[in-house]
């Protein structure tokens, strides 16, 4: 048990909520300019200096507009909705790190070991971690990665919400897809995490980045469970090119139809601090966290220690975020039979394969680079399956297409004359 | 008529090899594509600050063009009038003063309603004189419907502005038509 400081706590999370409110306002605006960018054009810039007032411009524009509830939605869950999208979201951040952290001490062993020692060196190691400086809310959380994919699937209740409570078609068809693809992508999502799991030993958030500094950072060990990671991740956040639930296209807006002025962002807000969530989850996980080939301990004044370790993972982080803007205008959307093809047909077998590769390198403790030679050799081989039994792309009509006889010349239709 | 089989060109989907089937590479060059977009050159005109060039046939605000002496070369022969699909323009002809030897008739009042014209350029095509063009003045405001409706003096003021600022030249096609077409030799 770690005994929380009240008073540092609150500042902290004051902090946290105060660095990631702006970062999602400007979030929106690195939207906007990376998609005017790719498409050759400039951007907002009308608002302050390149238009970096833009997000506040946006923000006051949600408070004041009116919020319309049509008559025919069910209120409670319709404005329950896109607080319930937020407030999970922001859950999440809890047990995230986004500075320098400490893993929790081991548990004390009590076997031939008086009483009164026992009590002391638990009193030492613990005195001693509370101490340390840790750039996490809910430090030393034993379950953090599950709680952060808890979360995360909690986070389509305000979606199925919002789109039931609407009672509108479009909204309801875009809160199932969004249901439908979670389900998909909770799999190899989890999947892809408990080959770090087996490696790292704990499921600390903390614990996993020790364990990368210590002997190399994830990625470069199962650079495919990085990869299926990565794409689950993208489907979870409804980001392109998995954004089916809210496809403007074909659903109008999907669950957000009916949804407008602040409501709509809250459903926004959630959307993206969720994109922080995980981009900061793949630097942790897979990225080393705040670690940088040992650099970061040639800082060896605490404060600016702290500040290097948080600048490496917020830098990390914001690559990812970057990422996810960039392949947004670079991907076009799956279709639906494609997006559920992707995930059970490729991404769920070789999320499995992969972990049988980690639990056999686990077990004959072989070298970690035997399993980046397996997930290569997986990827590859996955490639060569399609194209040996494959069926391409899924394109084909799906009925026999028949050709119309077409009429002896003269006889036809609508000739007229001779 | 129904579309005959021998005119039916099936496309079947390319086959897929194993640089494709991977998947990631392609991504990867798609993002290297948007990503040399992202830093390359941007087309977006600023256009407050920043003018557009237009199209030297681009169809503006009218003008009517004055000659060498700075009269206005109309001769008031209402081939624009008759020309004009939306009926926008409505001139009153009188004869022409004292000292103009080369014409009959001048335009007492020469009017453009602004609003009602829907510059296809016609007026342009009949003048035998050369005296109605098309300039490339393209933000026309005003803030009632009287400010839309040019006189005379409007529409030779627009000529002097855009001759001064070089945008327009006048485009005279003298020779290039009939004789017909020709102003009348001066006497």
């Amino acid at each position: 048990m770690i005994a929380f400081d009240w008073l540092t706590l609150l500042i902290v999370i004051a902090g946290v909520i105060a660095v990631v409110m702006p970062t999602v306002g400007y979030l929106t605006l690195a939207e906007r300019k990376v998609s005017a960018w790719v498409q050759d054009r400039l951007g907002p810039n009308r608002v302050g200096p390149f238009g970096l007032l833009q997000p506040l411009a946006d923000g006051g524009k949600f408070f004041l507009k009116e919020a319309p509830i049509p008559r025919h939605v069910d209120k409670i869950f319709f404005l329950l909705a896109p607080a319930v999208s937020m407030a999970i979201a922001l859950v999440a951040l809890a047990v995230v790190p986004w500075g320098g952290t400490q893993p929790p001490p081991d548990p004390v062993a009590t076997q031939g070991v008086e009483p009164a020692a026992v009590v002391q060196q638990y009193a030492d190691t613990q005195g001693g971690y509370a101490k340390s400086f840790n750039g996490v809310i809910v430090p030393g959380l034993d379950v953090g990665v599950l709680v952060v994919f808890a979360l995360g699937s909690l986070a389509v209740y305000g979606v199925i919400l919002g789109g039931w409570s609407s009672d509108n078609k479009y909204s309801l068809l875009g809160s199932l897809r969004s249901s439908a693809q979670i389900i998909s992508y909770e799999i190899p999502l989890g999947m892809s995490v408990v080959g770090v799991l087996l490696f790292s030993g704990t499921l600390n958030l903390e614990g996993i980045i020790q364990w990368q500094k210590q002997h190399g950072w994830f990625v470069l060990f199962q650079p495919l469970a990085f990869l299926l990671f990565m794409v689950s991740v993208y489907a979870e956040c409804n980001r392109l090119p998995f954004d089916l639930p809210e496809a403007e296209q074909e659903l109008v807006g999907g669950y957000l139809t009916e949804y407008g002025s602040l409501n709509f962002g809250m459903f926004m807000l959630g959307e993206y601090t969720h994109m922080i969530t995980t981009s900061l989850l793949m630097t942790v996980v897979f990225w080393g966290g705040w670690s940088l080939f040992g650099l970061e301990d040639r800082v060896t004044d605490p404060i600016w220690g702290a500040v290097v370790k948080c600048l490496i993972l917020v830098t990390k982080t914001g690559f990812f975020l970057f990422l996810y803007l960039l392949v947004r205008w670079t991907i076009p959307r799956f279709r639906f039979d494609q997006l559920m093809g992707l995930a059970w047909k490729v991404m769920i077998p070789l999320s499995l394969l992969h972990l049988l590769a980690v639990m056999l390198v686990r077990q004959y403790s072989l070298s970690n680079w035997v399993l980046t030679a397996i997930s290569v050799g997986l990827f590859l081989a996955a490639g060569v399956y399609a194209v040996a039994f494959g069926t391409g792309p899924n394109n084909a009509p799906r009925r026999r297409v028949i050709s119309s006889p077409s009429p002896p010349v003269g006889e036809g239709l609508g000739v007229r004359g001779s | 008529m129904p579309i005959a089989d021998k005119d039916v060109t099936w496309v079947d989907s390319p086959k897929l090899g194993l640089f494709e089937q991977l998947y990631l590479p392609l991504i990867i060059g798609g993002l290297t594509t948007t990503l040399s977009h992202m830093v390359g050159k941007k087309r977006t005109e600023s256009y407050p600050e920043q003018e557009p060039t237009m199209p030297a046939n681009y169809r503006g605000v009218h003008r009517l063009n004055r000659d060498e002496n700075g009269r206005t070369k109309c001769v008031a022969c209402y081939m624009c009038a008759t020309a004009c699909p939306a009926h926008c323009i409505d001139i009153v002809a009188a004869p022409a003063p004292e000292g103009w030897k080369d014409r009959e008739k001048y335009p007492e009042t020469f009017v453009i309603d602004e609003l009602r014209c829907i510059y296809c350029g016609m007026c342009e095509e009949a003048c035998p004189v050369d005296a109605i063009e098309l300039t490339t003045l393209y933000d026309l405001t005003g803030l009632s419907r009287e400010q839309m409706i040019f006189d005379k003096e409007k529409l030779l003021s627009v000529f002097d502005q855009t001759t001064k600022a070089g945008t327009d030249p006048v485009r005279t096609r003298a020779g290039d038509l009939g004789p017909a077409s020709e102003a009348p030799p001066r006497t």
